[in-house]
C-alpha cells in the first residue's frame, strides 16, 4: 500500500494542504480562505487535497491510456470540474438555508417575505450560471473561493433588483457567508463523483449529433469525447469506483504557518514556516539558493544551502505593507478583483510614483493620483513597483539574491509583481540569475511540510523539556 | 523595595527549593543585593551626608576615579533598565514624549528624562539626588553626548566634565590616542572632580582602587571562561547581565566587588565541576540542546518572557558581546595601578562599544569557535542606532566565514511597544529548527569549519565592500 504525506500551511489569508507520495510528487492540493478557525481551515484544506489526490491517482492509474486517448484526458478534466461544481452546490444550498435564517433573525417581520422571495429568485438564476461556468471552464483563475464565485453572480443579480432591496440583501449575505465558509460539510466522494458522471452525460448528450464547424474554435478532444461519451464513461467507471473507495492513508503530517501552534497535531509535527517554504522551493527547484516568499501578511527572504536547509532569513517586521493583504486592500479600494489588479498593472506605460510604505496611506495616494488623472494602470504599476522594491530591500538584508532564485507564495501569481521583480533582480544582481516560479507557488510551504512529514518518521524535532519523544501517528483521512 | 540589580527572583526561588548543598550559592546574590542596596541608600541620603554625586555612563566609565574622590555614581542606563524590568518604563517614556522627545530617540534617554519629570525616583523607590557633576565619559555611543546636553538643561549650573574617547576605527589604540586621553583626564576631568568634591586628587588612592579593579577583572574573566564547558554551567547572557551588575553600577575598583566576584567564581566553578546546566527561572535546565552566541542587549521590559523562549527550547547563551560593554577582560585587559591614567584611557578605548566593526566580527568569530556555539543570534535594538548599525553585516560575515546558522530579531531596550512576542517567537522557532536540522545532518559542530576557503572580508574585500568605504565609522 502506498503511503502519503500531508503538509498543511495555515497562512494568514488562506490555508493550504498538499499531499505527496513517497517520491515527493504532489498528488493532491487543497486551499481554503476559511480563517475563523484554524482547525476547521486545516480540515477543509485537507479534504480538498484528498479529493484532488483521488483525481491525480485516477490520472496516474490511466496514464498509459491518457497518452493515446485525448478524449479520455478531457473526460477526467471535465469530471473534476463537474465534481467541483457539486461541492460548490452543496455549500450554496447550505448558504441559502443560512441566509433564510439570517433574514428571519435580523430583518423586520414586514420586509421578510419580499426579501425571502428575492433570495429565492436570485438563487434560481445564480446557480445555473455558475454551473455553466464550472462545466465550461469559465471560472479560470479569476476566482478561487466559494465566497468570490458566489458573490460575483449574487451581486450582479442584486443589482438588477430595485435599489431598496440592495442594503438588506447585502447585509444578509455579509452576515451569512462566514459561518458557511467555516463549516465542514459532509460529502460522499463516491456519490458525488457518480453524480458528476451523470452531469457529463447530460453535457455531452447534445454534442454527438451537432456538427462542429472547422476553424479556430474547433476542439478536437471535445468533438471526439462527444462522440464517445458513453464508451469513455463506461471504460473508466471501474477505475473511478476503485479510486473512490481507496483510502488515502496519511502516514505522517506536518503543519506550518501562522496558525501552526493551534493545529490539532502533536507538537513534533509542527514546523517553522521559514523552513517549510525553503524546503518546498528546494523540492520544486533543487538548485534554489535564495527564496522570496510573499504571503498574505508577511514577506520572507530566505537563503538555503544545496540541501534545502535554511542558512539565514529575514522577515518583515511590524508592518505588512506590500504583502497579499495590501494588494487585497488596494483591489477593494478600486472595486476590482485581485487577478484584475495584477493584470491591469502590467499595462502600465509610465509607473506612477507611490512613495508610501503604508497600506492605508497608499490608498490615499492612489485616490490622489486618480484625481490628478493618472491612468489606473500607471497607478497600479507604481504600487506593484513599490511592493517589489520593499521585497528587494528585505532580500538585501538577508544576503542578496543568489542563483537560483525562487519566488513563492500567493503573490507569486501576480503578473505585475513578477514583471517588476524580474526587472529589479536583473538590475541589481545581473541578467544571469535564474528566476523560478512554480505554478503551485502558493503551495510551497505545505509542500515543504509534507516533505518534512515524509522524512519525519525518524526525526527528532526540538521540543520543550516536558514533551514526549515523537510518536508518529499513522492516520487515515477518516480519523485525522 | 527591591534593588535594580538585586538577585533575580527566580534565583531566590531556586535557592529556596534547592538542596542544602546549594545554599552556599546564595552568598553571591546576597552580597550583590547588599552592595546595591547600600549604594541606593547612600544616594538617597547623599544630601544629608554631604557626599557628592556624579552622573556618568556605563561603557568606559571611570569607576576607580570616582571612588578615589569618595563620590557616589549614578548610572542613568542602569536606572532605565531597572524601570524596564519593573515594567514601568513605558509610562516614563510616554511622559518624555509628551515633553517633546520623538519616537525615534533612544529609549534609555527617554526613560531617564521621564524619571526626572516624575521626581527622579529610582527603580528602588528611593529618590535619587541631583548631580553635583555630569561626568561625560562615553564610548562608542554618541547619543550619550546629547543625553547629557539634555541633563545640563534639566540641572542648570551643574558642571560637566567631558572625556572624549577616540573611536578605535582601525582596530588599534595608538600611543597618541592614549596621550590625548591622559591629557584630558589631567586637564579637564581631575580638576573638575577636585573642584566638585573639594578634595585633592590622591594618586595612591586611585592606584589602590585600580589594583582592586584588576582583581575583580581576573575573577570575571575566569567566570565567563567557564561557559566554554559543555554543558555550560551558567547562561552567559540572561544570568550574565546580573553578574556584570556590580562592575557596571559603580563597584569596579571596590573591595566588595572583589569579594563578590571571587564568591561568584567559586559558585560557578562548582557547578562546572559537577557538570551542572544553567539555573533558569523554572529550575535547572534539563538539557543543553543549543549553544548560542548573542550580539546585542536583551529586552528588559519582557526579560522573563524573552529568556523563556530560549530555555524552553534548551538554548543556552554561552557568550555574548553585551556582557562586554563594561570591558573586554577576557581579551586580557586589566586596570594597572602602575600606569593609572594610561590604563583608564586604554580601558575606555577597549570597551566593546568602542571597537571597530571588523574587530567586533573577529571577536564574535572567536566566541563562536571557542565556546563551541551552534548558532549566532542578534537582538537588534530598534531605538539604538549606535549599537545596531552594521549588525546585518556582522551577521552575514560570520555566516560566510563559519557557515554557522544565524538569525536576527528586533526588540528594544525599555520601550515595551517594540517587543512583539509573536514575531520574535516565530523567528526563534525557525532559528532553533535551523540549528537542529544542521546538527542532525552534520554533527554538532560541522559548521565550525569554514564553508569556503577563508572568505574573510580582509582577504576578499568584494564580499563586504561597504566596510572599506565607511571604515570604522559605522
Amino acid at each position: 500500500m502506498s503511503n502519503y504525506y500531508l503538509g498543511i500551511d495555515l497562512g494568514s489569508t488562506t490555508s493550504k494542504a498538499v499531499i505527496i507520495n513517497q517520491n515527493d510528487e504532489i498528488i493532491g492540493r487543497g486551499i481554503t480562505n476559511t480563517r475563523a478557525n484554524y482547525e476547521v481551515a486545516s480540515e477543509i484544506a485537507r479534504l480538498a487535497a484528498v479529493y484532488n489526490a483521488r483525481f491525480s491517482l485516477l490520472k496516474r492509474a490511466l496514464s498509459a491510456e491518457l497518452k493515446v486517448s485525448p478524449d479520455l484526458r478531457r473526460y477526467i478534466g471535465d469530471l473534476e470540474e463537474a465534481f467541483q461544481y457539486l461541492e460548490f452546490r452543496i455549500r450554496a444550498d447550505r448558504l441559502y438555508l443560512q441566509m433564510v435564517t439570517t433574514v428571519t433573525a435580523y430583518l423586520p417581520l414586514g420586509s421578510q417575505p419580499r426579501i425571502l422571495g428575492a433570495l429565492g429568485q436570485i438563487f434560481e438564476k445564480v446557480i445555473p450560471v455558475i454551473k455553466q461556468e464550472y462545466l465550461h471552464g469559465k471560472l479560470g483563475a479569476k476566482n478561487q473561493f466559494f465566497r468570490d464565485i458566489f458573490f460575483e453572480q449574487y451581486n450582479a443579480q442584486v443589482g438588477k433588483l430595485e435599489s431598496m432591496l440592495f442594503e438588506p440583501l447585502m447585509t444578509v449575505f455579509d452576515k451569512s457567508i462566514t459561518p458557511v465558509e467555516n463549516e465542514i460539510l459532509p460529502m460522499d466522494f463516491a456519490a458525488l463523483v457518480h453524480e458528476a458522471m451523470d452531469i457529463l452525460k447530460e453535457k455531452y448528450a447534445g454534442f454527438a449529433e451537432r456538427r462542429v464547424p472547422l476553424g479556430f474554435s474547433f476542439d478536437q478532444e471535445l468533438h471526439m469525447l462527444a462522440g464517445n461519451i458513453h464508451e469513455v464513461s463506461e471504460t473508466i467507471k471501474k477505475h473511478i469506483d476503485r479510486i473512490a473507495a481507496q483510502d488515502i492513508a496519511i502516514a505522517n503530517m506536518v503543519g506550518t504557518g501562522y496558525g501552526r501552534a493551534l493545529l490539532p497535531f502533536p507538537k513534533e509535527c509542527i514546523r517553522s514556516e521559514i523552513l517549510c517554504h525553503a524546503y518546498g522551493a528546494h523540492i520544486a527547484f533543487p538548485a534554489t539558493r535564495t527564496v522570496l516568499d510573499i504571503g498574505g501578511q508577511d514577506t520572507k527572504a530566505i537563503q538555503v544551502d544545496e540541501q534545502g536547509f535554511v542558512t539565514s532569513f529575514q522577515m518583515n517586521d511590524r508592518c505588512a505593507a506590500g504583502c497579499g493583504r495590501y494588494l487585497g486592500y488596494i483591489a477593494d479600494e478600486l472595486g476590482i478583483t485581485l487577478s484584475e489588479l495584477g493584470e491591469t498593472a502590467t499595462h502600465a506605460q509610465h509607473d506612477a510614483t507611490i512613495c508610501s510604505t503604508c497600506t492605508v496611506f497608499a490608498g490615499a495616494e492612489l485616490r490622489e493620483q486618480q484625481n490628478l488623472g493618472v491612468p489606473r494602470e500607471d497607478i497600479l504599476g507604481g504600487l506593484h513597483k513599490a511592493i517589489v522594491s520593499r521585497a528587494m530591500s528585505l532580500i538585501a538584508r538577508s544576503g542578496g539574491v543568489r542563483n537560483e532564485f525562487t519566488f513563492t507564495g500567493g503573490v507569486a501569481r501576480n503578473p505585475a509583481v513578477i514583471k517588476y521583480l524580474r526587472r529589479f533582480v536583473a538590475e541589481n544582481y545581473g541578467e544571469d540569475i535564474t528566476i523560478n516560479i512554480h505554478t503551485d507557488s502558493i503551495f510551497m510551504g505545505a509542500l515543504g511540510g509534507a516533505r518534512f512529514a515524509r522524512l519525519g518518521t525518524n526525526v527528532e524535532l526540538p521540543r520543550s523539556k516536558s514533551s514526549r519523544s515523537p510518536i508518529v501517528p499513522i492516520m487515515s483521512e477518516e480519523i485525522l | 523595595m527591591p534593588n535594580p540589580i538585586s538577585p533575580p527572583p527566580f534565583l531566590k526561588a531556586a535557592a529556596k527549593a534547592a538542596k542544602p548543598a546549594e545554599v552556599v550559592k546564595e552568598r553571591s546574590m546576597l552580597l550583590q543585593k547588599e552592595m546595591l542596596g547600600d549604594l541606593y541608600h547612600s544616594l538617597s541620603t547623599a544630601k544629608e551626608t554631604g557626599r557628592k554625586v556624579v552622573y556618568t555612563f556605563v561603557p568606559g566609565n571611570l569607576s576607580e576615579l570616582i571612588l578615589a574622590f569618595d563620590m557616589l555614581p549614578v548610572y542613568p542606563e542602569i536606572n532605565a533598565l531597572g524601570w524596564g524590568m519593573r515594567k514601568k518604563s513605558g509610562a516614563l517614556i510616554r511622559d518624555a514624549e509628551k515633553y517633546g522627545y520623538s519616537e525615534d530617540v533612544c529609549t534609555y534617554v527617554k526613560c531617564d528624562i521621564g524619571m526626572f519629570l516624575n521626581g527622579n525616583v529610582g527603580p528602588t523607590g528611593e529618590k535619587l539626588p541631583p548631580p553635583d557633576l555630569l561626568l561625560l565619559s562615553y564610548t562608542g555611543c554618541f547619543t550619550f553626548l546629547k543625553w547629557f546636553e539634555s541633563l545640563q538643561k534639566l540641572y542648570p549650573g551643574v558642571p560637566t566634565a567631558m572625556l572624549h574617547t577616540p573611536y578605535a576605527a582601525d582596530g588599534k589604540v595608538t600611543d597618541d590616542m592614549v596621550k590625548y586621553m591622559v591629557r584630558q583626564l589631567e586637564d579637564e576631568v581631575i580638576p573638575k572632580m577636585e573642584m566638585v568634591s573639594g578634595k585633592k586628587f590622591d594618586p595612591e588612592k586611585l592606584a589602590r582602587h585600580l589594583g582592586l579593579a584588576s582583581e575583580s577583572e581576573d575573577w570575571i574573566a575566569k567566570i565567563f571562561d567557564l561557559t566554554k564547558q559543555v554543558p555550560s554551567p551558567i547562561d552567559a547572557y540572561f544570568a550574565g547581565v546580573y553578574y556584570i551588575g556590580p562592575i557596571n553600577a559603580g563597584f569596579r575598583g571596590a573591595e566588595s566587588a572583589v569579594e563578590y566576584y571571587h564568591q561568584l567564581y567559586l559558585e560557578v566553578a562548582e557547578r562546572a565541576a559537577k557538570g551542572q546546566t544553567p539555573v533558569t527561572p523554572e529550575g535547572e535546565l534539563e538539557e543543553e540542546r543549543f549553544r548560542l552566541v548573542v550580539e546585542g542587549p536583551p529586552n528588559w521590559t519582557h526579560f522573563r518572557e524573552f529568556w523563556k523562549l530560549f530555555y524552553d527550547m534548551g538554548a543556552v547563551v554561552v557568550a555574548s558581546s553585551y556582557t562586554k560593554v563594561g570591558g573586554l577582560f577576557d581579551e586580557g585587559f586589566r586596570h594597572d595601578p602602575d600606569k593609572p591614567l594610561e590604563s583608564l584611557a586604554r580601558y575606555c578605548m577597549g570597551c566593546y562599544t568602542n571597537i571597530s566593526l571588523p574587530e567586533r566580527i573577529n571577536l564574535l568569530e572567536r566566541y563562536i569557535k571557542d565556546y563551541k556555539a551552534d548558532g549566532f543570534l542578534i537582538n537588534s535594538i530598534k531605538s539604538c542606532n549606535s549599537f545596531s548599525a552594521g549588525q546585518l553585516l556582522i551577521m552575514r560575515e560570520l555566516e560566510q566565514r563559519l557557515g554557522v546558522p544565524v538569525s536576527f530579531i528586533e526588540s528594544d531596550l525599555v520601550d515595551p511597544r517594540y517587543f512583539s512576542y509573536a514575531n520574535i517567537k516565530n523567528r526563534l522557532d525557525s532559528f532553533f529548527q535551523m540549528m537542529d536540522q544542521r546538527k542532525r545532518v552534520g554533527g554538532r559542530h560541522q559548521f565550525s569549519k569554514p564553508v569556503t576557503a577563508t572568505p574573510s572580508f580582509e582577504k576578499q574585500p568584494v564580499l563586504l565592500p561597504i566596510l572599506e568605504n565607511v571604515g570604522g565609522e559605522l
